[in-house]
C-alpha cells in the first residue's frame, strides 16, 4: 500500500462513476428484472400467496432487493472483464500507482451503482403501497446490511471478472445467487416446504438477511436474525476478498 | 551519456509446459530506439511485460533505467511507460479525458494543461472532447502513445504498436516514436514488421526459438548474408531476406 492509494482510487473511481453515469441502461437494467419480479408476485401470484402478512408488497421487498444485488453486481464482473481485455488493466498495472486501487475503484462503482439500483426499486415499492414504520436507525440498518451485502457479492464478482475468457463467462456466476432468493424466506414463509428444502431455505444466508430487514422495515425487534445475517455477509465478504486478493496476485504476478 | 538504459540476462520464463523464453540477452543503449523483432509467439511480448513487471521472470536479470524488475518494480514503473498490444485507451471517455485521467494517475501537477499539450502535438485537439469509441484506428494508436508520454518516462516500451494499422496511420505512428527518441527517450519495439524496424531502430535483435540469434545494427545484419551468391541483378539483402535466413526459412 503506497501513500497514493486513496488518491488513486479516488481518479480510477472518477473514471468508472463517468461510464456508469454515461451508460444509465446499466443502473436501469439492474432494476427491471426485480422490479418484474415484484409486479409478477404482487399482482399475479400474490393473491394466492399467504404470506401471514397484510401487505404482500411489503413481505416480498427485501428479498427482491437481494435480487436487485445479485443481478447489478454482474456489470461489476463484466466492468473488469473489458479492463482486462482492453489492455487498460495492464497499462494501470505498468503505472506507478497503488495497484490494488485498480479493483478497488471497481468494487466502489459497484457500491454506487447498486444503492442507486435499490433506491430505484424502493421508489417502485412505494409506488405498489410499501410502507414502512421504520425508524432512521432502523433504516440505518437496512442499509448497513445492504452495503455489507453488496459489498461481498462484489468481491465475488471479481474473480470471475479477473479470470473469465468470454463476456457470457463474466457474468454467467450471477444466475445461481439470483435463483437463491426463491429458497428462501422471501417469497412464502419457509414453513410450507417440504422437509429438505426447508431446511436449506432456513439456513442459506438469504433468510436471515430478508428475515432482519423485514424485522427493521415493520418495526419488529429483529431478534437473532440480524446477527446470523451479519456473520454471513462478513463471513462472505472475508472468504470472497481472500479468493478474489490471491485470484488477482496471481494475474498480475 | 551511453549506459545501458535496459539490461537484460539470461531471461528465462516458460508457461507451464511450453518454454517462451530460454536466456534471452540483449542491452539498449539510452536514448536509442531497439526494436525485437520476431514471429508471432516468438515470446517478444513476455520480454515487454516482464520489463513492464507484469510478469515475473523464471530466471535472469533485467534492469530497467538501472532499477531491478523483479526487486524495485515500484522504480521501475515510474521510469517507464507501456503500449499493449491493443491500444489500451477508455473507449467511454473521450481523449481529453483520457489523457487527463492517466496524468492525474501519475500525480502530475496540471493535469488539463498536460492533456491539452499532448493533444496539440498528436494532431488531436479537434477530436478532444469526442468518444474515443469515435476515433479511427490511427487516432486511437497517437492517443495510446500520447498516453505513454505523460510524466515523461525515460523508457518506453512499444508492444507492436503498428499491427493492424492502415499505412498512413501507421507512418503517423512511425513520427511519434521518431519525436520520441529525437527527445533522448529510450525506446523498445517490438515488432514483426521487417520494414519498421528497417526505418525506425538504431539496433534490431531477432527473438527466435527463445533466444536472441541476431543482434546488431541495420548495416550489421545485412552483412551476415553470406555473399557468396553472384547475381546478375543487382539487388541490395532486404532485412527480411535476413530475417528469413537467419531463423531458418526456405
Amino acid at each position: 500500500m503506497t501513500t497514493h492509494f486513496f488518491s488513486d482510487t479516488a481518479v480510477l473511481l472518477g473514471r468508472s462513476l463517468r461510464h456508469i453515469a454515461r451508460s444509465l441502461d446499466t443502473i436501469i437494467t439492474t432494476a427491471i428484472m426485480p422490479i418484474g419480479f415484484m409486479l409478477l408476485f404482487v399482482y399475479v401470484f400474490g393473491g394466492a400467496i399467504n404470506s401471514g402478512s397484510d401487505s404482500y408488497v411489503s413481505y416480498l421487498l427485501p428479498g427482491i432487493l437481494i435480487i436487485t444485488i445479485a443481478s447489478g453486481i454482474s456489470y461489476t464482473a463484466y466492468r473488469l472483464f473489458l479492463d482486462m481485455k482492453s489492455g487498460i488493466f495492464e497499462r494501470f498495472q505498468s503505472m506507478p500507482i497503488a495497484r490494488s486501487s485498480v479493483l478497488w475503484a471497481h468494487v466502489l462503482t459497484s457500491l454506487v451503482a447498486n444503492l442507486v439500483s435499490l433506491a430505484v426499486v424502493v421508489l417502485v415499492a412505494l409506488l405498489m403501497g410499501f410502507r414502512s414504520g421504520a425508524g432512521p436507525a432502523a433504516w440505518l440498518a437496512v442499509v448497513g446490511i445492504l452495503v455489507l451485502f453488496t459489498l461481498a457479492l462484489t468481491w465475488i464478482a471479481v474473480i470471475p471478472g479477473l479470470t473469465a475468457k468470454s463476456v457470457d463467462g463474466a457474468s454467467a456466476f450471477s444466475y445461481p445467487l439470483i435463483f437463491l432468493p426463491f429458497i428462501s424466506s422471501a417469497f412464502v414463509p419457509t414453513a410450507t416446504m417440504p422437509g429438505p428444502v426447508r431446511a436449506f431455505a432456513e439456513h442459506q444466508p438469504v433468510t436471515s438477511i430478508v428475515n432482519a430487514i423485514r424485522d427493521l422495515f415493520s418495526d419488529q425487534p429483529v431478534g437473532a436474525d440480524i446477527w446470523t445475517a451479519l456473520a454471513w455477509c462478513v463471513g462472505i465478504l472475508v472468504v470472497a476478498y481472500v479468493f478474489a486478493v490471491a485470484t488477482y496476485r496471481r494475474k498480475i504476478a | 551519456m551511453n549506459a545501458a538504459a535496459i539490461q537484460v540476462k539470461g531471461l528465462e520464463k516458460s508457461y507451464k509446459n511450453l518454454e517462451v523464453l530460454r536466456g534471452v540477452d540483449f542491452d539498449v543503449a539510452a536514448g536509442s530506439i531497439f526494436a525485437l523483432l520476431g514471429s508471432n509467439g516468438a515470446g517478444k511480448t513476455t520480454v515487454v511485460k516482464i520489463l513492464a513487471t507484469l510478469l515475473k521472470a523464471d530466471a535472469g536479470t533485467a534492469k530497467v533505467n538501472g532499477f531491478d524488475v523483479a526487486t524495485q518494480p515500484a522504480e521501475v514503473r515510474e521510469s517507464i511507460s507501456l503500449t499493449g498490444q491493443f491500444a489500451a485507451v477508455d473507449e467511454i471517455l473521450s481523449g481529453r479525458e483520457n489523457l487527463v485521467l492517466l496524468a492525474r494517475l501519475r500525480h502530475l501537477k496540471d493535469p488539463g494543461s498536460v492533456a491539452n499539450g499532448l493533444l496539440e502535438r498528436f494532431s488531436l485537439a479537434d477530436a478532444a472532447a469526442r468518444k474515443v469509441a469515435t476515433y479511427s484506428g490511427g487516432m486511437r494508436r497517437r492517443l495510446d502513445i500520447a498516453m505513454s508520454l505523460i510524466g515523461n518516462p525515460p523508457v518506453i516500451f512499444l508492444d507492436e504498436p503498428t499491427t493492424g494499422l492502415d499505412p498512413q496511420a501507421r507512418l503517423e505512428v512511425w513520427d511519434a516514436v521518431r519525436e520520441l527518441a529525437a527527445q533522448g527517450t529510450t525506446v523498445l519495439l517490438t515488432t514483426q514488421y521487417l520494414d519498421e524496424a528497417e526505418q525506425l531502430a538504431d539496433r534490431i535483435a531477432i527473438l527466435h526459438g527463445g533466444r536472441i540469434i541476431v543482434n546488431g545494427t541495420l548495416a550489421e545484419l545485412k552483412q551476415m548474408l553470406p555473399p557468396a551468391e553472384v547475381e546478375y541483378v543487382e539487388k541490395q539483402p532486404t532485412l527480411e531476406d535476413v530475417f528469413l535466413a537467419v531463423v531458418g526459412h526456405q
